[in-house]
């Protein structure tokens, strides 16, 4: 008895894959958490619901740096996931590793899906494109910088709580009559990096680095020490003095000083605004990146940030079949529009946008339209279309480290960026010298 | 007569010794000779191109400014874990061994911090100086302490030298406790008849007797600040602020894991097992030697 039922259970297991072939499993690392992880889930079940032939698996691996840590991991030791979610500032590291990734445009083209790249809003794709425009990673989550102020706190010391500053001496001043009138600090800023360096050169159409920015070669030479930016971070360097600005950390750190009252102002991802909106006990509103009106050619337009999906190499053809299928799932506008709405992110394909203006969404939520708006206002130039540099991660930090030292009051800013410029210069030529192949 | 058993050949005893021999092999052997291997090769992150380098790896980080400043905050933050660690845990043996009392209780309460893993005692610590919400930050500025170790590089690294310290008490009371047990009291009891007051005792009698459990414990205090304070640095400065807090083991995570550059990476860490081998060689010759065990 016992024995027939379990000859019967084994040969039931062995008629399985014959009968019914099962999905083939597509792995998708990324690095969502909370909501978002809800997001990527929920997204991966939708497709897996919609069709029987693939089944994605979304894994979760940590922080951005993780994430692409392990996929460089497991690709040296041969089992690279086939789509993995990498930040903005790992581009060029993916880009340089011809053969361990599978570019987009190759992908959908060998798949035969429909794929028009001019679907897609240039401001977020060029980020992740050739220098003649190819797509080589698809944009998942796109946010850029924006100014963001506690209305509460205008209206409390004396200022119009609904209109927006434009300029950096109009910020920097009021900044300073928040501190007057008692608050603990008037402006902070998130990604230090990121806002006051890299989105400030492209918003005041200033280059980053030659080579319009790397984009057109790794023998980019980085020249953010120019006057301009030193006058910036030495105006900031002042106003830490007496903590109009208050520096707060390189990444996320200064958003707390804003959600508890500390900072009326800070100057942060878009995509904090999820953030904003649910733990803020006070009315905030959110505008363009301020600027010099001294500069000719500000406001240019920002530059993103945030992460894309990259193919990995090394797969069969019958997989990259079901990533295609899955890229263009993705790509629908009706998942991109409410991406958009939920999420704080920008929509990646120019059909999303419209939709989302034609449903009104922007009239009901002012302020959501800003990060689109500032990033699409001007066609982009050579110093505001992306960054591409290789070990962008570090050179952050330089960046960082250095300001910091301004900050504490220990450097003027013209020394301390030529360091952050020198020590970043020798980033770029390890990394040349690295990627050669 | 003396009795011992003896192998009558080699495979028996050899076949005992595989299990931790395969163990030091997989884990310390076979990752020491790919650091090395590494250490003398340039790669981009994914390794599709490896050349070889020679000792260019190690010239460029002995080189580097950041490097050596790496190794000068290594330096103070070790040495002060170490002696920040060390007083207050002979400090707190010397008082254990007088409590009569509750004795029990109060080891148990004093060994508690070592059971916390370095990464939640850096939390516990953040959240009491965090800038903006840590009460201890509050108290400070309150009185007039200008606190913000986010950017003030010394209060940085005062803040993790306590935190890595103050795990490591419990571990160093611990021994001083056994070592303080382990002196002769008919040395004390003779001392005292003599009239030597406590202090007298204690600098005299007590104090030399435990010098080979403190210089053990210097030694093993200082490989625990070079080596598992990672995760304390990690959850509370992350090397920073301008670099004041990062020791040399975080830049070689740094530098490998978040940079992906896998050659400096590796040189770096082949320069700390260099080191590691020294300190362990120093124990071995000079105290090893002259510990007592009774």
């Amino acid at each position: 008895m016992k024995r027939t039922i379990i000859g019967a259970a084994l040969a039931a297991w062995l008629a399985v894959p014959a009968v019914a072939a099962e999905p083939l499993e597509l792995q998708w690392w990324h690095a969502m958490t909370a909501v978002n992880a809800d997001r990527v889930n929920k997204i991966a079940a939708d497709f897996n619901a919609s069709q029987t032939a693939y089944k994605i698996v979304p894994v979760f691996k940590g922080s951005y740096a993780e994430t692409m840590t392990a996929g460089v991991a497991a690709y040296r030791a041969g089992n690279a996931p086939h789509i993995i979610q990498i930040f903005e500032v790992g581009t060029a590291t993916m880009m340089a590793a011809k053969g361990a990734v599978k570019p987009v445009y190759q992908l959908m083209a060998e798949a035969g899906e429909p794929f028009d790249q001019s679907a897609y809003l240039p401001a977020v794709t060029g980020y992740y494109s050739t220098a003649d425009g190819k797509m080589l990673s698809l944009p998942f989550n796109s946010s850029t910088a924006i100014a963001y102020w506690n209305k509460d706190a205008f209206r409390k010391a004396g200022f119009d709580p609904d209109k927006a500053l434009q300029t950096w001496p109009e910020t920097l001043d009021v900044a300073q009559k928040l501190r007057s009138a008692g608050s603990a600090c008037g402006l902070t800023a998130g990604w230090i990096s990121w806002t006051q360096i890299e989105q400030f050169s492209a918003w005041h159409n200033i280059p980053l680095a030659t080579r319009a920015n790397g984009v057109e070669g790794a023998d980019a030479v980085l020249e953010f020490n120019n006057p301009v930016v030193a006058k910036h971070i030495q105006n900031l360097a002042e106003s830490q003095k007496d903590r109009s600005f208050d520096y707060g950390g390189r990444t996320t750190e200064p958003e707390g000083k804003f959600l508890n009252g500390e900072c009326p102002m800070i100057q942060t991802s878009s995509a904090a605004y999820g953030i904003f909106k649910a733990g803020a006990k006070f009315d905030f509103g959110m505008a363009e990146l301020p600027y010099y009106p001294d500069v000719a050619g500000a406001p240019q337009n920002s530059i993103i940030g945030g992460a894309s999906l990259w193919v990995m190499g090394g797969k069969k053809a019958e997989e990259y079949k079901g990533v295609a299928k899955f890229f263009t799932f993705l790509s629908q506008t009706g998942l991109q529009q409410k991406l958009h709405e939920d999420t704080g992110y920008l929509p990646i394909t120019k059909a999303a946008y419209e939709a989302t203006k034609a449903s009104g969404f922007y009239e009901k939520n002012p302020g959501r339209e800003i990060p689109v708006l500032q990033m699409t206002a001007k066609p982009p130039t050579e110093n505001s279309r992306g960054l591409r540099l290789g070990n962008l991660v570090q050179i952050r930090d330089v960046i960082a480290e250095d300001l910091e030292t301004v900050f504490a009051g220990k450097s003027d800013a013209q020394p301390a960026l030529d360091d952050a410029v020198k020590r970043g210069n020798d980033l770029l030529r390890q990394f040349q010298k690295n990627t050669q192949q | 007569m003396e009795r011992r058993v003896v192998f009558t050949g080699w495979v028996f005893p050899a076949l005992l010794l595989m299990p931790q021999l395969a163990v030091t092999f997989v884990f310390f052997f076979w990752p020491a000779v790919q650091a090395i291997l590494q250490s003398v090769q340039r790669q981009d992150a994914f390794g599709l191109s490896t050349r070889f380098v020679g000792f260019e790896n190690f010239a460029a980080i002995l080189a580097d400014p950041a490097y050596l400043a790496s190794v000068e905050v290594t330096l103070v933050f070790s040495l002060a874990v170490a002696l920040l660690a060390l007083a207050p845990g002979l400090l707190f043996a010397v008082m254990a061994d007088k409590v009569v009392r509750g004795a029990a209780l109060y080891k148990t309460v004093l060994l508690l911090p070592y059971a916390v893993a370095p990464a939640i005692a850096g939390v516990l610590w953040q959240f009491l100086f965090n800038s903006s919400v840590g009460i201890i930050a509050v108290a400070l500025r309150r009185a007039g302490i200008d606190w913000n170790y986010v950017l003030n590089g010394r209060q940085a690294l005062l803040l993790v030298i306590l935190a890595a310290a103050w795990k490591q008490i419990s571990y160093n009371f611990l021994f001083f406790l056994a070592g303080l047990q382990a002196i002769p009291k008919a040395l004390l009891e003779a001392s005292a008849i003599d009239g030597a007051s406590t202090r007298r005792r204690f600098w005299t009698i007590v104090f030399p007797l435990l010098a080979p459990t403190s210089f053990f414990l210097l030694v093993v205090n200082i490989v625990y600040a070079f080596f598992d304070t990672f995760g304390i640095i990690h959850n509370v400065t992350q090397g920073g602020p301008a670099n004041a807090t990062e020791i040399l083991v975080y830049k070689v995570w740094y530098d490998g894991v978040v940079g992906l550059d896998l050659g400096s990476s590796a040189a770096q860490s082949v320069i700390l097992m260099a080191i590691v081998i020294a300190l362990t060689a120093i124990q071995f010759r000079f105290i090893e030697r002259r510990v007592h065990y009774a």
